[in-house]
């Protein structure tokens, strides 16, 4: 049922970016190198680790600054939206008329301020927890994709990808629990123990919710299922039927209540629990709190527009209209791969400004809904969400299979576009319909004793102990 | 002489390191809290040798299971049951010694198993570089659905995951039942 088998296979050094950026990165500097008049081996140990180190520190930069300029950018939103919503104006002095440097200026606060511990707190999970928080959130951004296709915008193809991310999610929940036992202090720990509770209950709701876009495009791989989602907004998935539409709300709701934002966010209910788990916290530990729940939320929003809202792919296909796609009258005028890039850039903006829109609307419910007390919460989620979503995805699997290949709510074949999008370990998959439909194989069935062994049965149990590694010997046959 | 680094085989070592180290830390700490977030650290290491080894899926379900759920659960329970005797535990010198006898015993056995087994030998260097790393959440997925990718003759495991997924369901039903509020009825008898 997937989106589609044949079509263009990806190059195969795309799953692997790092490793290309550091061959590029090795190729440069020794260029540079000879260039200065200087012989460099490239084989040698300095020069290897050079490559790679300055990769992962350009993915890693690339990746921080999103989280922490995004934070920075999404507390200053918060406050002149709440204020908005409030009939009041926000921050308007610090750097100029919309007071758009204020988090800055809070940042600086922050720094200034004396780092303080409880007397009976332990020190080390006090100090670790934070950062613990931060770097569950930051780790989950390794596998977010920001454009797809032939040169897809991520520091790790992982083929899993929406299951690494649900995954490393929900760990920074622990941060939260160590921070709120290790405070001693009463405030705390109830806030991490309603912090725990509701975060363990929400992720099964959530993982529910995204299964539904796995299952229309028929892999984990977020790369994939940004792909199949190219074309006007009608091929997202969101549209792709009623059952899809319902369940992204519940996805909304599900991933609001995981990164504990208002009306969730019992875990620091102020009217209850002075601040819950971060009451014994000051200064930057606190901070990176904040970060870490900025982070999460950038990324959840994330993680709904490459699901549901298209990804890359904008309401309309403004990339293929002005022909910046291969074979469109502007990429011809180009260096080769810079059209490509170009396209691709734009399927960052799509995303990120996508993201953008998820958090304004969570601020937007924040600031408009009370909060919920704890049983309302546990209700939410067990007695509402997780029906409604396990009966959608019911709805969502019946309806691909009695209407396949149609997008828009049934009423729009199927982008042909999206049939092209191929994952690159597909050969595997043509491989055990070739092989049951081929004599050879048959003698395993076959009562008649033959003298010469099936070559596909030989090599299967030999191969067992590396067989993927080496699909080329599989699929010449 | 090519004696450039290769990645594979250092980040085995700083994970496998990360991953014993912890794994001492759970054994040597006193506090019952900090046992339970080096053993999370510890099992982190582990589902990092799982992605080093191309196990993608079975490196995020270790994140999941064990380091997200499993370990919430028994933070959770911790904190609701922590005593003082259990905030800073004692060990008697016999349980010391029973524990490392066994323990040593398991590791002896395990190191002559993995040295004994010739297929398990490590590759050389440009063997490894060749092969690449595979992505094996597909194959796993078929394999469950029934069809195996890598042996086609073979049969998959479809009944086998059905039995798995139901059983599953049954505990689910059954702690949901459990934990059901008891009725009012039986507290107005009782």
């Amino acid at each position: 049922m997937g989106c589609g088998r044949q079509g263009f296979v990806r190059p195969s050094e795309a799953p692997r970016n790092a490793h290309v950026v550091a061959k590029y990165i090795n190729q440069f500097t020794e260029q540079l190198l000879q260039a200065l008049g200087m012989s460099v081996d490239p084989n040698s140990f300095a020069v290897s680790i050079l490559g790679h180190v300055i990769a992962a520190m350009i993915h890693i930069f690339l990746l921080l600054n999103l989280v922490a300029v995004g934070a920075l950018v999404f507390i200053w939103l918060e406050r002149k939206i709440s204020g908005r919503i409030q009939d009041r104006l926000g921050p308007t002095r610090v750097g100029g008329k919309f007071g758009w440097l204020q988090t800055l200026a809070d940042g600086l606060k922050l720094i200034t301020k004396e780092d303080l511990m409880p007397e009976g707190a332990d020190p080390l999970l006090f100090r670790i927890a934070p950062y613990v928080s931060f770097c569950a959130s930051l780790a989950a951004f390794i596998a977010l994709p920001f454009a797809g296709q032939d040169m897809p915008f991520v520091a790790q193809h992982l083929n899993v990808g929406v299951f690494f991310i649900l995954a490393v999610l929900g760990l920074e929940v622990f941060g939260v629990i160590l921070a709120g036992y290790s405070s001693a202090s009463k405030w705390a720990l109830f806030g991490a123990m309603r912090e725990a509770a509701q975060v363990v209950s929400y992720e099964v709701p959530l993982g529910l919710c995204a299964v539904v876009p796995v299952l229309l495009a028929g892999s984990m791989d977020l790369i994939f299922i940004g792909d199949c989602q190219t074309g006007w907004f009608t091929n997202w998935y969101v549209f792709h039927d009623p059952f899809t539409f319902i369940v992204f709300w519940i996805y909304f709701t599900c991933a609001t209540a995981s990164v504990n934002r208002a009306p969730f966010d019992l875990a620091e209910a102020e009217s209850e629990l002075v601040a819950g788990f971060h009451t014994e916290y000051s200064g930057l530990r606190w901070s990176f709190f904040f970060m870490a729940e900025y982070g999460s939320m950038l990324l959840v929003a994330l993680l709904a527009s490459i699901l549901f809202l298209g990804g890359w792919n904008g309401p309309i296909p403004v990339a293929r209209l002005i022909g910046l796609e291969e074979g469109g009258w502007l990429y011809a005028t180009m260096w080769p791969g810079w059209g490509t890039y170009l396209a691709c850039l734009l399927g960052a903006v799509n995303v990120i400004a996508k993201g953008c829109l998820g958090i304004i609307i969570m601020i937007w419910i924040r600031w408009t809904l009370p909060r919920l007390r704890i049983d309302q919460v546990m209700t939410t989620c067990l007695k509402y969400c997780v029906p409604i979503a396990a009966t959608m995805f019911l709805g969502a699997t019946t309806w691909q299979f009695v209407i396949p290949g149609r997008a828009f709510f049934g009423f729009l074949p199927a982008s042909q576009t999206a049939f092209e999008v191929k994952e690159n370990w597909s050969d595997l998959l043509a491989l055990p319909r070739q092989a049951t439909s081929s004599p050879e194989d048959a003698p395993t069935h076959d009562p008649t004793p033959n003298p010469q062994p099936p070559p596909a049965a030989e090599t299967g149990p030999k191969q067992t102990h590396r067989p993927e590694n080496s699909p080329q010997p599989l699929t010449r046959k | 002489m090519d004696t450039s680094i290769y990645w594979p085989t250092f980040l085995f070592w700083f994970f496998a390191a990360v991953c014993c180290m912890f794994a001492i830390g759970v054994v040597l700490a006193t506090n019952i809290v900090r046992m339970a977030f080096y053993l999370v650290l510890s099992l982190a290491a582990s589902s990092g040798l799982f992605f080093l080894a191309g196990a993608d899926f079975v490196g995020a379900m270790q994140l999941m299971i064990y380091v997200g759920g499993t370990l919430v659960l028994l933070i959770f329970g911790v904190m609701l049951t922590s005593q003082a005797k259990f905030v800073s535990m004692k060990t008697s010198q016999f349980d010391w010694t029973l524990a490392t006898l066994a323990g040593f015993c398991l590791l002896a056995v395990l190191i002559s198993a993995a040295l004994a087994i010739p297929e398990w030998k490590g590759l050389e260097r440009a063997e490894a570089e060749a092969l690449g790393i595979p992505q094996t959440a597909t194959p796993l997925g078929m394999g469950l659905l029934g069809a195996r990718v890598d042996a086609p003759t073979r049969s998959g495991y479809l009944l086998v995951f059905e039995i798995v997924s139901v059983h599953l369901l049954v505990v689910l039903v059954g702690a949901a039942y459990l934990a059901r509020a008891k009725r009012k009825r039986s507290a107005a008898v009782g």
